[in-house]
């Protein structure tokens, strides 16, 4: 099964709930960070690497011997990294997605692929199983594309002919913040999504952004209420008006952000909060199983 | 002396209208041309409302209306690129006054042309990709 671990707000213990799971969790793990922009996953986790790579985009390279001027590619670009101006012809290598319809769509073959450096992927081992990480490259915009490396990369560690959806084991994954491209993007592939709120007026709102956004993705969807005790009742309120579960309410401990700010995963440190992360991963697999018999009914 | 025809970001399609000091999501842009009163307008809609690129679409667009002089408040980096690709010359921090003011000031020469970009790239992609790109360099040393 895979999990995501989402938040519509930062700072609400996403990375707290993904380590602590991970420290509780039994069978074969794979632990994903796809907040590339600011992975702190490995962090609390401490993996060993293995292998760091160059993630690449595929940008065009233009020859100006070939270039005709006519202003295809630069009709074509929505994204308006390439522009004819006057007798020169524009490429801005950040502004492109790397979509390649450039290169096809030129017709004196003037553009040929070429990369440009995203960020890195990171592999290794951690004690609770296997780890990928992407880190975008600072002053990159594009975290989808590497997004999307990173998972093929799981895809390639944890595809094991024979098993069902090819998943060797579980897979738990720390999701952006936010509700625009990249934490769609994290939240995709999963079969259930975690999403970490705070039971705040700022917490409720952008705890309704992250269900508004999500649920059209038609997956089951848990809340999970961290420092409870702060703040108000307006998520628990929220939850049952709109029938989203809730799957755990963590309790505001200041031992826990302690153990927190220490680099150590909370649940590990704390009996009490650990017995609350146990509960939550057996509805998390419930979720996915009674969705999966409906599906199949 | 050479006749030019100037750009101005504008508020809107008048003399009297105030510079808008964006450049990319100016409102609009109103021509005049060096010599005599005549002005027309182009409405910059369109690149107002794009998610990126906003600058490189308006140095097209004045690209292709004959402009060599552009009055703006503040230009990023890819659009200045774009204006000095196109030989067009970038008049920036002017802002507060009215276009027709703006224009006055150019004619009696109290205006200088800009050699670099007055304004950081917006969002994630930052200044270092942007001057970092080797295309963009060559293209302007060929100029």
């Amino acid at each position: 099964m895979i999990f995501a671990v989402a938040s519509g707000k930062g700072g609400t213990g996403k990375t707290t709930v993904t380590a602590s799971l991970a420290a509780i969790w039994e069978g074969p793990l794979t632990l994903v960070d796809l907040d590339v922009e600011e992975p702190n996953l490995h962090l609390f986790l401490k993996p060993e690497v293995a292998r760091e790579t160059a993630a690449m985009l595929e940008v065009p390279v233009h020859d100006s011997e070939k270039c005709t001027l006519c202003g295809e590619c630069a009709t074509f670009c929505q994204y308006k990294a390439l522009a004819i101006m006057g007798k020169t012809m524009l490429f801005y290598p950040e502004m492109c997605h790397g979509c390649g319809g450039c290169l096809k769509i030129c017709p004196e073959s003037a553009l040929s692929p070429g990369g440009r450096e995203l960020g890195q992927i990171v592999e290794g081992q951690t004690e609770f199983g296997r780890f990928v990480m992407g880190r975008l490259r600072v002053g990159e915009a594009m975290s989808p594309p590497l997004m999307q490396q990173v998972k093929q990369r799981v895809k390639e560690q944890t595809s094991h002919a024979g098993m069902p959806n090819g998943v060797l084991g579980d897979v738990l994954i720390d999701a952006p913040p936010g509700v625009s491209c990249p934490a769609m993007h994290a939240v995709m592939d999963a079969d259930a999504i975690l999403l970490v709120t705070e039971p705040t007026p700022f917490g409720l709102y952008d705890f309704r952004l992250a269900v508004e956004a999500f649920s059209g993705l038609k997956k089951p969807m848990g809340a999970v209420i961290n420092r409870v005790g702060i703040g108000d009742q307006g998520v628990d309120d929220y939850c049952r008006a709109t029938g989203i579960p809730i799957w755990a309410h963590i309790p505001n401990s200041i031992l826990a952000a302690k153990a927190y700010s220490r680099g150590e995963i909370v649940a590990r440190e704390l009996p009490e909060l650990k017995m609350i992360f146990q509960e939550l991963k057996e509805r998390m697999r419930a979720a996915v199983t009674v969705s999966r018999e409906v599906e199949r009914a | 002396m050479q006749m030019k025809r100037i750009a101005v970001s504008s508020e809107g399609p008048l003399l009297d209208d105030m510079v808008d000091p964006r450049f990319g999501r100016a409102a609009g842009f109103v021509v005049v041309e060096q010599v005599g009163n005549a002005s027309s307008y182009i409405d910059n809609g369109a690149s107002q409302v794009m998610a990126q690129g906003a600058g490189i679409q308006a140095a097209q667009n004045l690209a292709n209306a004959g402009v060599e002089v552009v009055i703006s408040g503040f230009v990023g980096p890819k659009a200045f690129q774009a204006l000095s690709a196109a030989g067009i010359q970038v008049i920036q921090n002017v802002e507060g006054v009215t276009v027709g003011q703006a224009v006055e000031r150019f004619k009696r020469g109290e205006l200088t042309v800009a050699d670099a970009p007055n304004s950081q790239a917006h969002g994630g992609a930052g200044r270092g990709s942007g001057q970092g790109s080797g295309q963009g360099r060559s293209q302007g040393a060929r100029r």
